[in-house]
């Protein structure tokens, strides 16, 4: 091929047409790299013819400039252009080469779990918490007088006999006579017990909290939370070690309807706007008036007469209240007469089996991971 | 708890709605909760029929088997020209007067007794539903039905005999007159009657009784109720009848052991008289089984009125009566008696005893008051001449007494909860006039009433208190017609009333009592829901909080957490060679533990932990790893707790005596775990958990509690001594221990070799917490400049040793210390070790300089050669 002169416009014109028509047929950026190399490299005639100007004369200078200079932009707008072109399909092309399968397993350690008992608790704690109330807890193992006395248990409650508590042995080094605490006629024992109950958090709380009651006006609102224990074998419904949660409210004018409608909130935080409670008589020897509340079915509310959750009597037992008994108040040092008080207590247990299907108790107890795994971090 | 047959309920109350369901419903609406609902789950063809004939044929297995034919009317198998029926093949070659065929294995009846079939078609309790059958050669119609199989009683040594009227079997008592072949015998039996079975709270002990459900339901709904104690006693208290004495040296509690004891006499009755059917059925639908006409009349009056009464010989009784507490003995033997199951009771000094005079005043202990009668002056099949005992025994006598000699009874059940003092003479009068219609004899005219009772004192109450405590408005007049109609007197006294309780409700003894009296009557379901508004709170406590963020970031780390029992065997420790002298050893024990072996508490929680572990390799699980928080708990209390007052006057010094005497019981979080941590996988190979992983998660929970704790090389059972390490908080308190577990350990525990665990202590990190705010430095926006050193050190050299030489030298411009690299073999000379540390620099206010950088170098390797005997590599 002949050598371009820098004023052949035609020829320019040519060339600049070849470079595009090359650009346009690469299909891939190597192919446009050799396009480019061969239509603008140092062997390219407009390269060349480029070169070519410095040795024209004045006036052609000017025009073979303006006529190559004009051709370097149209042919560097295709280049450009193509490129933007192919580097768009490549780049689709490797973001589907690269694409991976998402189904594989991912986490590189397995997730651990909370044990549902103690995230319910929390749940039901942060109910109260959230009106102002307080979390009390106090110790497992304690002393009768926590447990029974000050909750006005008779010295000869049938609750206090050896079929129901567990009893702390008095040291053998100790006085054997001691027999403190110990109903009459049992073994002598050392006055301390596994709590039967989270009731005697009950007194403690009032105790530590009855002179911000009296000299502040402050009402005592307490929620009380743990372990408890009953020498009960372990079965389908029973455990000797299990949870309760209490609650404790005393304060100037507080009614049993107070009560109630505090079963009534929690009902519906832990089961729902629609949750409904029932109240009726029963007896504890730490309140007076004394009720059982029963929490209507909320699997067949009431409608099915063979429900498996409540047994087709479309209540569910959940737990005790009343009207906390003046002796109770009393021992706590808190004048009956001035402050009136309520209280109310229900298993955790009990509330996680038909809240969430729990068919037996065994399976909280036993220390199988896939149980709390089901339940995650939060229940 | 006590059975209700609703016949027998419906006599002393108009039932509304007699349906089962009905009943119980109105029952729990006044505080008595349904236990169950029983009876009528039997469904005919349950027939009478008469056993015309017995053919008994001994079997290869030596059992003897009868083939009867018997009469059921209607339901014969149908008769052939001839009159006579056929049996089914097998049987069907031979004929026989009209009658069907039936196998039985019962030996108590003859031929010509009455008895109950179940034909086929016919469903007993369980349900089992009755078909024929070919059985032991022949074919058998359904069966001849005991008593357990109709679910009327637990007897089940032979069949039901209705009748017998050769005299020759023991039969219930029916008129066999007025049986008829084919007779429905459901009806006749009361097998469609309902029982309902309620539970009766301590305080109503009425409740134990006919009398006691009548009233509730009649308070329930509104329905008539007849009082069957209303009933005038006929004769007269007198000291001519048979002479009492209540000696009581030594009342429990200050109340004597039996404030009233009523006893009458009846002579010449027949002691061979049956009791009739209906209060046999009765007996039986309550869960007593019938015995004989006195006792049944006993147990008969006593179900229905609530008063336990004891029936003498009174041929075999020595005047007068003594009611006294057991003596103590002399030289340390106890008074004994043989009591009516044939038991020898040594008695205490607390029981309380009925006495009679043989010997010598009071010398024959003749009963256990309220418990067990003795068995010298039973009743008997001879006995003719009876003395009925009708007692009010107080409470707690009678519950210590039941208690202590392990003998609960229907009687001392009722005296337990309480008993109605007014009805002992009446009981003794209706149980009497029983015995007289059915077996004969006279009532002798005159009783013993001795003794008397302390009325109950009246509750004064403002007539405005129920509407305070219950959050609900009571009319005056509703609280005194309500009060009225529980049987209480009531004055009115102008704001206040006078209440004087009726004799069955010793449990209203104060305002608060009446007020639930005023509230059930109106019904718990009238009362409003008012949500109390509480003060404001302060939250969640620093503790509380720390125990949420350790047990969240264990589980963030890939725990699960899981709760055991505390309950230990002491050889644990052994298992996990804990030294004799360790202060773990301190166990909390248990005076009645569920097992015996498992009689301590867990000192530590680790200990107990153990036991999920094995429970999820048992069941196939490889990698295990579980955290608890709970307690551990140690016997370094005083041990004895006290029992102050409960009138209020406790003192903070009670208090404190209190606390003092419990054992410590510090929170703690303890885990294991065992297996991979990281399992296998498409993008990693796994990575067992080790040693390091378990020092890590203690440093996670230390993390979340918001503290730093230092930690050095530590011999503590039960982990591996040289892989495991001792943290201590910032003033040196030990708080927790982590590593590799003892391979011993693992051996004895079935644990897999190499398994991990830790323990944190987090009452002490708690406690040391509190209140701390963490005071901010400001970030410094300087550049950091990096630097790695490579030291071959003698091999006892620590890491942690080495950090803290290269920090104490690089001074403040140092920021942080970090060892990448470990290394011992070939390159290093033997009894060495290379340990390459990276160090970060940064100052505060400046960039660092060349000259800067170069002086902290020179000053680590300086250090590290001088004080560790370093070479720099």
């Amino acid at each position: 091929m002949s050598d371009l002169h820098p004023l052949d416009a035609d020829g320019v014109e040519a060339a600049v047409a070849a470079a595009i028509s090359a650009f346009d047929a690469a299909t891939t950026l190597d192919e446009l790299k050799e396009a480019r190399l061969a239509h603008t490299g140092d062997k390219a005639p407009l390269t060349l013819a480029n070169r070519g100007i410095g040795a024209l004369a004045g006036p052609d200078k000017a025009t073979a400039g303006k006529l190559l200079g004009g051709a370097r932009a149209s042919i560097g707008r295709a280049l450009a252009a193509r490129t933007e072109v192919l580097e768009a399909e490549r780049d689709a092309r490797v973001l589907v080469e690269e694409a991976v399968d998402v189904t594989l397993p991912v986490l590189r350690a397995p997730l651990g779990a909370r044990h549902p008992l103690e995230t319910l608790q929390e749940t039901m704690c942060d109910i109260f918490v959230g009106m102002g109330w307080e979390v009390a807890e106090g110790p497992e193992v304690e002393a009768e007088w926590f447990n029974f006395d000050a909750l006005n248990f008779d010295p000869d409650h049938p609750a206090r006999a050896m079929q129901d508590t567990f009893f702390v042995a008095a040291r053998e080094t100790d006085d054997a006579g001691a027999g403190l605490g110990g109903q009459a006629g049992e073994t002598p024992t050392s006055g301390v017990v596994l709590r039967t109950h989270t009731s005697p958090v009950q007194i403690r709380a009032a105790l530590e909290r009855k002179d911000a009651l009296v000299n502040e006006g402050r009402g005592i609102y307490v929620i009380c939370p743990g372990k408890t224990f009953r020498t009960d074998e372990l079965d389908a419904t029973h455990t000797p070690v299990f949870h309760q949660i209490e609650g404790l409210a005393v304060d100037r004018g507080l009614t049993m309807a107070n009560l109630k409608g505090t079963l009534d909130h929690l009902a519906r935080a832990l089961f729902g706007p629609d949750a409904v409670t029932r109240l009726r008589p029963s007896y504890f020897p730490f309140t007076e008036p004394s009720a059982e509340m029963d929490l209507r079915c909320f699997i067949c509310d009431g409608g099915d007469t063979s429900c498996r959750t409540c047994r087709g009597t479309g209540w569910i037992e959940w737990g005790g209240c009343g009207m906390t008994h003046p002796n109770v108040l009393r021992a706590a040092g808190i004048d009956p007469d001035e402050y009136t008080a309520f209280a109310f207590g229900m298993g955790i247990e009990r509330t996680l089996m038909f809240r969430h299907g729990v068919k037996d108790m065994r399976d909280m107890v036993e220390g199988d991971v896939r149980f709390s795994q089901q339940f995650g971090m939060e229940v | 708890m006590p059975k209700i047959p609703l016949k027998w309920l419906a006599e002393y109350v108009d039932l509304v709605d007699p349906a089962p369901e009905a009943v119980a419903a109105a029952l729990v609406k006044v505080g008595l909760e349904e236990e169950g609902i029983h009876g009528g789950a039997v469904s005919g063809p349950l027939v009478v029929g008469r056993v015309l004939s017995i053919l008994k044929e001994e079997q290869s297995n030596g059992k003897t088997i009868n083939y009867c034919r018997v009469d059921v009317g209607d339901h014969n198998d149908p008769p052939g020209q001839d009159g006579l029926v056929r049996g089914h093949k097998p049987d069907h070659n031979d004929t026989f007067p009209p009658s069907r065929g039936i196998v039985c294995g019962a030996h108590n009846f003859v031929e010509g007794d009455w008895v109950a079939c179940i034909l086929p078609g016919g469903v007993l309790p369980g349900p089992f539903p009755i078909g024929g059958r070919k059985t032991y050669g022949h074919w058998s119609d359904g069966m001849i039905c005991s008593a357990k199989e109709l679910a009327l009683g637990d007897d089940h040594t032979g069949i039901i005999v209705l009748a017998s009227p050769s005299g020759a079997s023991e039969d219930l008592g029916y008129d066999a007159d007025a049986l008829a072949p084919g007779q429905d015998a459901i009806a006749l039996l009361g097998l469609d009657e309902k029982t309902i079975e309620v539970t009766i709270t301590p305080d109503r002990g009425y409740c134990f009784s006919i009398r006691g459900i009548a009233r509730e339901y009649s308070h329930s709904t509104g329905a008539a109720f007849t009082d069957p104690a209303a009933m005038a006693v006929s004769g007269t208290a007198s000291d001519a009848a048979f002479p009492v004495l209540l000696e009581d040296a030594a009342p429990i509690r200050g109340t004597v052991g039996c404030d009233r004891f009523v006893a009458r006499a009846l002579r010449g009755f027949n002691p061979g008289a049956p009791s009739p059917a209906w209060m046999k059925r009765r007996l039986e639908q309550s869960g007593m089984r019938p015995i004989s006409l006195a006792v049944d009349v006993t147990n008969y009056v006593m179900l229905e009125l609530g008063q336990p009464l004891h029936a003498y010989d009174l041929g075999k009784l020595t005047a007068p009566i003594v009611v006294r507490r057991a003596s103590a003995g002399v030289d340390g033997t106890a008074e004994t008696l043989v009591t009516l199951d044939d038991a020898t009771r040594a008695l205490d000094p607390e029981d309380l005893l009925i006495t009679d005079s043989v010997g010598g005043h009071g010398k024959r202990a003749i009963g256990m008051a309220g418990v067990m009668g003795g068995l010298d002056t039973e009743i008997s099949e001879a006995t003719t001449d009876i003395l009925l005992e009708a007692a009010h025994f107080d409470a707690i006598t009678i519950a210590r007494t039941a208690r202590r000699h392990k003998l609960g009874s229907e009687a001392s059940r009722r005296f337990e909860r309480g008993v109605d003092s007014a009805l002992p003479p009446v009981a003794v009068q209706r149980a009497l006039a029983l015995m007289q219609e059915f077996g004969g004899g006279e009532i002798e005219d005159v009783y013993t009433d001795a003794g008397e009772t302390t009325e109950i004192d009246p509750v004064t109450m403002e007539i405005d208190f129920p509407s305070r405590i219950v959050g609900m408005d009571f009319p005056a007049d509703e609280v005194v017609a309500s009060l009225e109609a529980i049987g209480c007197h009531v004055t009115r006294l102008g704001d206040e009333l006078a209440v004087a309780p009726p004799t069955w409700r010793p449990d209203l003894d104060a305002p608060v009592t009446l007020v639930e009296e005023v509230a059930r009557l109106r019904g718990y379901a009238e009362m409003p829901s008012v949500l109390p508004v509480a003060p404001p709170g302060r939250g969640l406590t620093h503790g509380q909080k720390v125990r949420r963020s350790v047990a969240r970031s264990l589980a963030d780390a890939g725990l699960t957490e899981v709760l055991t029992y505390p309950f230990m065997a002491p050889e644990r420790l052994d298992e996990c060679l804990v030294p004799a002298d360790d202060k773990r050893r301190k166990l909390v024990r248990l005076a009645n533990p569920l097992a015996a072996e498992r009689a301590v508490l867990r000192p530590r929680v680790l200990f107990t932990l153990f036991d999920a572990v094995r429970v999820n390799l048992g069941r196939g699980a490889q990698d295990v790893a579980v955290f608890e928080v709970g307690r551990g708990y140690l016997d370094t209390g005083t041990g004895v707790a006290g029992l102050p007052a409960v009138d209020g006057s406790v003192t903070d010094a009670e208090l404190a005596d209190l606390d003092a005497a419990l054992p410590e019981q510090l929170r703690m979080v303890a885990g294991v775990m065992t297996g991979s941590r990281v399992p296998a996988g498409w993008n990693q190979p796994a990575a067992a958990w080790e040693w390091s992983d378990a020092l890590a998660l203690v440093e996670t929970v230390a993390a979340a509690a918001g503290v730093s704790l230092t930690r050095r090389a530590d011999s503590y059972a039960p982990w591996h001594p040289g892989r495991a390490a001792v943290f201590a908080l910032p003033d040196g308190t030990p708080c927790a221990h982590a590593g590799e577990l003892h391979p011993k350990v693992c051996e004895t525990l079935g644990l897999p070799a190499r398994s991990v665990a830790f323990q944190v202590l987090l009452d002490p990190i708690i406690a040391f917490t509190e209140g701390v705010l963490v005071a901010a430095e400001a970030v410094s926006q300087q550049v950091v400049a990096k630097e790695d050193f490579a030291f071959v050190v003698p091999a006892a050299v620590t890491a942690g040793a080495l950090v803290s030489v290269v920090r104490e030298a690089g001074g403040s411009l140092v920021e942080d210390v970090r060892v990448f690299d470990v290394y011992a073999g070939a390159q290093v000379e033997a009894g060495h070790k290379s340990m390459a540390v990276n160090v970060r620099m940064r100052a505060a206010d400046h960039t660092l300089t060349a000259e800067d950088v170069l002086s902290v170098r020179e000053a680590v390797i300086a250090a590290a050669t001088g004080q560790l005997g370093a070479v720099l590599r």
